[in-house]
């Protein structure tokens, strides 16, 4: 039984963040919402841009960008925010853009690349390589990790 | 069986009968010989006792059993009522709440309660549980189960239900089936002669009981017990129909048997103990699930009695529906607007109605969640008399407007500390009934538990007719903590003084005792209840006795709010926080150590630049003529929260952020505006000091 579900294929939704293809589990993901107007919540690391209205709920967002320590990007027309369920709520993850979603056969994962240093490896749960295009899998409760007061390091 | 699905059920109903059997029991001990009381108790714990064997918490099912033994003797006045005895069943109420509770908390419900079901049986067998024992009890008591010649064992509730029917001229047959060896479907055949006899009569009780009979778990034979107006030969013929039978014996249950019982009550003071305990002991063990759904007519009767008519519903889906009901909220202010717009008389008139409508609906939505202020109250006099025991202090509890209602998600955080004020109360309030005396007061204390509505608060009060709060004893350990200074103290009214003991680090209790000094000290119900929105007053007059107030929103989560602007962004101030909202001039604001404070009304307040605490880029513009400020309170400081504008007072729903975001400073929540935009509630208590 377990055997099965290992070959078999994994479906994910792929997104782009400078020009790189990221993956998350399709299951992880509720939907993709374009822009919705954010409110800012004060005294937060700046990658936690606000929360947004999400059909009632107030959902947090995060910029996957300077989450990843990279350069800074302002909202544009292909920029998304995919909105994925994170314990017993939902998180919205800012990204450039997200346009795909794909099987990943479970034997094109493979580790993550002995690379050290940059940021975003530690939220990496290894690559895929699917045909010629290489997707970094994201690891999602590393990236999640809630935002308490005692989480001095962000501040 | 699969008994998962039925798991929140089973510890909702659970308490619920617990609940049922401590309130009974309260009133049995103040009126030891109404019989009416003993009955509901055991239809509670017979209910209890055969939920908690389907469900296959033994333990529970064990207990409830002995326990129901023991009120079953109180029932024939086999043994009388006595604050021992109740002292002994209360424990076992006890323990039975902590393995639901523990059953609940995902555990298996299984406790070490063999102590305790000792000391039931000893009761059950009139044994004295101590020297003082009355006499009456110290008689032996005879056996509870009879054992018919077929070897069924049957407890004095079925033989009371088999005689009850007997006089209604219905015959109580036993029937042995006995199956094929080689039948193969076993179950299918319990299951046809089940469809048969059913359609004859009642079915009171199998051996071995239901749940094993459907596991299988039995050989060849199996015994029902039927009351019906049938003939048996008849009976027999149609359950010979049903193939691979071997054979059914029917049995009457006759009369003599029910003689025999009922001689047993008489002859209960000559029964020797040991050959009484015996049979009892061995027949719980085979007996442990013989009730199931279908045991009694009576029990039939006390289930109908308590239906009313509701239906439980998930606290979530009212959640679910509350959220839904926003997003039609908000909807429907842009209908508002449209409509304003177009100046289209059917399309205003439409939108008018809807919003009246909506505005029914929101008030139904809200109040489906509210419930009576009772579901906490009504643990509290079982626990008043234990603690009252315990403490050798002799206390009234006296309990008004019960019926009063509050919303879900505030009743299910107030039941703690209001355990906590009334062990407060009793502990240090309430003196010994020597001390009472001698102060020329009653014996008795008395403390009163009140709910009340009054606008849009609820209010929950505790007043005792104690010792008060003695000033010079707050004031010299609130000094020696370094909570106030010397010279502070001095000026300090009796009722600041009364409400330093609700001060973080205070504990007045000399040494610390079992009741209320577990090292929690009353700082902790004043911050659960100022989380809830609340506020909590202490009036007291030294000799005569305390008052705590506790003031509550109707419900937490529609408050209103007064909304500002803060550099275009908005924010809520909750209004139960604000005193009320001033325009200053520059000139009127001060410097005291660098910080900008006004004069009030004779008090000085410090001001809290909201835009510095909440890092905006523009901070608040020093040159302008006047400035906006909110005046809140927290407890008895005041601060002044400087913002850009007013923009106005709302009700709004409040919202979590969520588990993400898990704790944000001075913001205490989120709301949803009309427009769709999230606001933040600014969190006054956090930003004064």
């Amino acid at each position: 039984m377990t055997k099965a579900v290992e070959l078999s294929d994994m479906k994910v939704i792929v997104f782009q963040l400078m020009n790189k293809e990221y993956a998350i589990g399709l299951d992880a993901v509720e939907s993709i919402e374009k822009s919705l107007s954010i409110t800012r919540v004060p005294r937060m690391p700046s990658y936690v841009k606000g929360v947004l209205n999400l059909r009632g709920v107030v959902t947090p967002v995060v910029d996957l960008r300077e989450r990843f320590d990279m350069e800074y990007k302002e909202f544009d027309e292909t920029s998304c925010i995919i909105i994925v369920s994170h314990g017993d709520s939902e998180v919205g993850l800012i990204v450039d853009d997200a346009n795909d979603v794909m099987d990943v056969p479970s034997s094109a994962i493979g580790p993550q690349p002995e690379v050290v240093g940059s940021v975003e490896s530690e939220f990496i749960s290894g690559v895929a390589k699917v045909g010629k295009r290489l997707l970094v899998m994201l690891n999602l409760e590393k990236v999640l990790q809630p935002i308490k007061k005692g989480n001095s390091d962000e501040f | 069986m699969d008994v998962n699905q039925y798991l929140d059920m089973f510890i909702e109903e659970s308490k619920e009968h617990l609940q049922a059997c401590s309130e009974q029991l309260l009133a049995l001990e103040n009126n030891p010989d109404d019989l009416a009381i003993v009955n509901e108790i055991f239809r509670a714990a017979h209910t209890l006792k055969g939920m908690s064997a389907t469900m296959g918490y033994e333990d529970i099912a064990d207990l409830t059993h002995k326990m129901e033994n023991v009120l079953d003797a109180i029932r024939n006045s086999k043994i009388s009522v006595s604050t021992e005895i109740l002292d002994v069943v209360f424990e076992a109420v006890d323990d039975l709440e902590l393995m639901v509770q523990d059953i609940e908390a995902g555990g298996d419900g299984k406790k070490d309660v063999s102590k305790l079901v000792e000391t039931l049986n000893r009761i059950e067998a009139g044994q004295p549980l101590d020297l003082e024992a009355e006499p009456a009890a110290t008689t032996e008591e005879a056996p509870l189960e009879v054992i018919t010649s077929t070897g069924i064992h049957y407890d004095e509730f079925e033989l009371t239900v088999i005689s009850q029917s007997a006089e209604q001229g219905f015959n109580a047959l036993e029937i042995i089936v006995t199956l094929r060896e080689d039948c193969l479907l076993k179950v299918a055949r319990v299951f046809m002669t089940f469809e048969i006899l059913e359609k004859s009569g009642e079915v009171i009780k199998t051996v071995p009981t239901v749940e094993q009979l459907e596991n299988e778990e039995f050989d060849q034979k199996f015994t029902i017990v039927l009351l019906t107006h049938e003939d048996a030969e008849e009976l027999k013929s149609k359950v010979m129909k049903v193939s691979e039978i071997e054979d059914v014996q029917i049995t009457l249950i006759t009369d003599e048997y029910v003689q025999k019982y009922k001689q047993s009550i008489l002859d209960e003071s000559e029964a020797a103990p040991a050959a009484v305990e015996i049979p009892a002991a061995s027949a719980a063990k085979t007996e442990k699930n013989q009730e199931t759904s279908q045991s009694a007519p009576k029990a039939k009767k006390a289930a109908a009695s308590n239906s009313n008519k509701t239906i439980r519903v998930n606290i979530d889906r009212l959640d679910i529906l509350m959220n839904l009901f926003e997003e039609l909220v908000i909807d429907r202010g842009r209908l508002q607007s449209i409509a304003s717009e177009l100046h289209n008389p059917e399309l205003n008139e439409s939108v008018e109605r809807m919003t009246r409508v909506s505005g029914d609906l929101q008030n139904i939505i809200l109040n489906m969640r509210m419930v009576p202020v009772e579901t906490v109250f009504n643990r509290f006099p079982k626990m008043v008399r234990q603690l009252a025991r315990d403490l050798n202090k002799k206390i009234d509890l006296e309990i008004i407007g019960a019926e009063t209602e509050l919303d879900r998600t505030v009743i299910d955080e107030i039941g703690d500390p209001l355990v906590h004020l009334i062990r407060n109360a009793l502990d240090h309030g309430i003196e010994s009934p020597e001390e009472r005396i001698a102060k020329g007061k009653p014996e008795v204390g008395t403390v009163t538990l009140r709910a009340y509505h009054s606008g849009n608060h609820v209010f929950i009060e505790l007043e005792d007719d104690g010792a008060g709060v003695n000033r010079e004893r707050v004031v010299g350990k609130a000094i020696e903590r370094g909570i106030v200074s010397e010279e502070a103290a001095e000026s300090l009214t009796n009722k600041q003084v009364a409400e330093l003991i609700l001060a973080s680090g205070f504990s007045t209790a000399a040494s610390i005792t079992d009741v209320s000094g577990r090292g929690v000290g009353l700082d902790v119900v004043k911050n659960t209840i100022e989380s809830l929105g609340g506020h909590i007053s202490i009036d007291s007059t030294e000799g005569k006795g305390s008052l705590f107030q506790v003031q509550l929103p109707l419900t937490l989560s529609i408050i209103s709010v007064m909304l500002v602007e803060l550099d275009k962004e908005i924010y809520a101030i909750p209004l139960s926080s604000i005193i009320e909202t001033a325009i200053i001039q520059k000139s009127d604001i001060l410097n005291a150590h660098n910080q900008p404070v006004i004069d009030f009304r004779g008090t000085i307040v410090p001001l809290v630049d909201l835009k510095e605490i909440f890092e905006m880029k523009n901070k608040s513009a020093e040159d302008e003529e006047f400035q906006s400020i909110v005046i809140v309170r927290k407890g008895d400081s005041l601060a002044g929260l400087v913002v850009d504008s007013f923009i106005g007072q709302q009700e709004i729903v409040l919202k979590s952020l969520g588990d993400y975001l898990q704790s944000v400073f001075a913001i205490s929540g989120a709301t949803i505006l009309g427009n769709g935009q999230v606001a933040l509630i600014v969190d006054c208590n956090a930003l004064i000091k």
